[in-house]
């Protein structure tokens, strides 16, 4: 198959950006790059399970954070009342697992079958209710100030994963080889494995009759899918991955609290991804979560400088403030539905390729 | 049971509800004055979160269109409410005229706000996704965030203190049934507005249309009316009465935040879910439902009081996948 010059671009920029996550800890070498890259991974993972549902099978979920929670306060529940070592780890994991799975197939089997609109409703219901019973079962989760905890020793700053004669670090390119690296190099193996994971499942017949979903519900449930059956499996999956993306990213913190676990902040930033990048596309999750993670951190910096450069105009110094970055974004994001609804990746693909041929019947007619 | 079913029919079906829910109540309760004081509570929450859900849930039925950013008319009609009346402050002392006069002018403000922004973003956010929900639900939730934005831009975050006028402001004591006046007036406001709908769409020849638009869209458009000049009237309608709800809902907290809107989108959407899309008498009737039970269950059991509301759905659900009294079939 020729590829086309948009699609090109499109795979070498995925090379790029897997050699930067890989070498990240050597690349970047402070505390602050390497936050970005792992919560970066994390991401990927997060919006390539949301893109499962929205971009593959046309399920608008507002209760992916709940499930990337569920997994979070699992591991750091577990790790809290267990202390640090791995059986607290897997069980923590597991039991965030289980309870997403349970809940994921409730609302699927029970809301799956009405209309796109109603599933975003209940989802976003859900998602409320269990985000205040998270503040509010304090004695559990902490409330709003979440849980701090220690994660096995392997992870800790202090490890040394290599000593030389002196009993110091080695350094390797003037990294130390400590726990730290190690903790990255988790985050990153366990993200990838679950990315080539999910990029497995849309060649597969599986992604085919999702499409089929998506593209003409009534055609696919005609030739004998059983679609109320696929939605559910989908959404439990997606939740699935979500939930051990959370518990990774527990692990990686050491902290869990609605802000960086449950919050409707993180889903705001998870629709935005998946729209920048391109529903659809496994790709677009990437190219989404690396634009919006890098943004996170780095615009805000830069929006402080214009801010105080405007400061003697009224409103635009407001607008242009450091905290209402979300303000731009949306913006952007109104503007990327309009113009570009098939994001980054899809738009770029696009570019250069033969438009498809049509199936059948004039183009046009439906 | 058929006959059972039956007889219930006659006797208005599920609108009776609201009524069995207030009857289980009044025995696990007890007491009756604090029933008493309960009910008022909810039937009064109810009418505020009907004047909140009531445009949602019409634009739904009449356009196939869902408004994820709906919150924002509520936040911005508690916002614009609050500032009204902090700037008549000196209104609000002068004697029950000045103070009603100020009240009208706040209300009106929210009502006009509502309008016009409701107008804008019809147009602007809105007409270029009609017939797609997928982008519909991602637009508008742009949308929503953007204008929590701005709010957070022009009011800040600290939470503002509504004022309200004094003879608003206490409570009418009957026996041992004390009852909030305010609570009194949402209620009040909310019937008159349900009433003034009701006539709109059952009396007059756009409500006709309105209503003929719900139930088949494309026949009303065959015969030569424009129904898209009508759904930017309905839009800017319903804009209108959740911009009045946030206000109403303002005066009722009396400290509002940023999060008032987003709050209460959850409330909104339980309710017209329960409701049944585009009927305003199923809204009217989850909006009761919704308010009693969260006055009841907050009094019985406050633990529950979080998720009651997402578990009477889930039961309505599982009864009536497709709400109370659906308009759109």
């Amino acid at each position: 198959m020729k590829q086309s010059i948009g699609s090109l671009t499109v795979k070498s920029a995925m090379l790029v950006i897997a050699a930067l996550l890989l070498f990240a800890p050597f690349l970047f070498q402070d505390i602050r790059a390497l936050e970005v890259a792992a919560r970066i991974c994390i991401f990927i993972v997060l919006v390539a399970s949301y893109d499962l549902l929205i971009g593959y099978t046309g399920i608008v979920s507002f209760a992916h954070t709940m499930f990337f929670g569920f997994g979070a306060y699992g591991s750091a529940i577990a790790l809290k009342q267990m202390g640090p070592g791995w059986d607290a780890v897997a069980l923590g994991t597991v039991a965030g697992v289980v309870v997403s799975l349970v809940i994921a197939a409730a609302i699927g089997l029970i809301s799956l079958r009405v209309k796109a609109i109603f599933f975003a409703m209940i989802t976003l219901a859900a998602a409320s209710v269990v985000l205040v019973l998270a503040s509010q079962l304090s004695q559990i989760t902490g409330g709003e100030d979440g849980i701090t905890y220690r994660t096995p020793d392997l992870f800790k700053t202090a490890t040394k994963l290599a000593v030389d004669e002196d009993g110091k670090v080695v350094r390797w390119f003037g990294v130390k080889l400590n726990g730290k690296l190690a903790a990255y190099y988790f985050v990153f193996a366990t993200s990838l494995v679950l990315f080539l994971a999910m990029l497995r499942i849309t060649v597969s017949p599986l992604g085919t009759v999702l499409k089929a979903i998506r593209e003409n519900e009534a055609r696919a449930e005609a030739i004998g899918y059983r679609v109320v059956a696929y939605r559910t499996f989908v959404f439990c999956l997606s939740a699935v991955v979500a939930s051990i993306a959370g518990s990774v990213y527990a692990i990686w913190l050491k902290y869990t609290g609605p802000d960086t676990a449950l919050s409707f902040a993180i889903m705001i930033d998870i629709l935005l991804m998946v729209v920048i990048g391109g529903m659809g596309t496994m790709w677009g999750a990437v190219i989404g979560a690396v634009l919006m993670v890098m943004a996170q951190y780095y615009l805000r910096d830069l929006m402080g400088a214009a801010s105080e450069a405007v400061a003697g105009i009224p409103l635009l110094p407001e607008l242009l403030a450091p905290d209402r970055w979300l303000f731009w974004l949306g913006i952007i994001f109104i503007l990327l539905v309009y113009f570009f609804p098939k994001g980054i990746v899809g738009t770029l693909t696009a570019k250069g390729a033969r438009p498809p041929e049509p199936l059948e019947g004039p183009v046009g007619v439906k | 049971m058929d006959k059972l079913t039956d007889t219930l029919g006659r006797y208005g079906g599920v609108n009776l509800l609201p009524l069995a829910l207030a009857g289980v109540a009044f025995f696990l309760i007890g007491a009756p004055s604090s029933w008493v004081t309960l009910t008022v509570a909810g039937l009064s929450m109810g009418m505020m979160v009907f004047l909140m859900a009531s445009g949602l849930s019409l634009v739904f039925g009449l356009m196939d269109v869902l408004n994820f950013g709906h919150s924002a008319f509520v936040s911005f009609g508690a916002f614009v409410a609050a500032s009204v009346l902090a700037l008549l402050g000196g209104w609000l002392d002068g004697g029950p005229l000045l103070a009603s006069a100020a009240l009208a002018l706040a209300l009106i403000a929210a009502i006009a706000f509502g309008l016009a922004a409701g107008l804008f973003f019809e147009t602007v956010i809105i007409r270029p996704v009609y017939r797609d929900h997928l982008r519909q639900i991602l637009i508008t939730m742009g949308a929503l965030i953007v204008s929590e934005q701005i709010i957070l831009a022009i009011w800040g975050g600290t939470p503002i203190t509504v004022l309200r006028p004094p003879f608003l402001e206490g409570a009418w004591i009957i026996g041992d049934v004390s009852i909030e006046i305010y609570r009194l007036f949402a209620f009040v406001l909310g019937a008159a507005v349900f009433a003034g709908l009701m006539v709109l769409l059952n009396k007059t020849r756009i409500g006709l249309l309105i209503r003929a638009g719900v139930e088949n869209r494309e026949m009303v458009e065959a015969l030569g009316f424009k129904i898209n000049r009508l759904f930017i009237g309905v839009f800017m309608l319903g804009s209108a009465l959740a911009a009045l709800g946030g206000a109403m809902w303002a005066g009722y907290e009396t400290l509002i935040t940023p999060a008032l809107g987003g709050e209460m989108m959850i409330v909104v959407f339980i309710v017209v879910i329960i409701g049944g899309l585009g009927s305003i008498e199923g809204t009217l009737l989850g909006a009761l439902i919704v308010g009693l039970t969260a006055n009841y269950i907050g009094y019985l059991a406050p633990k529950l009081a979080l998720a009651s509301n997402m578990i009477l759905m889930m039961a309505i659900l599982m009864w009536r996948p497709s709400g109370l009294r659906p308009a759109v079939k």
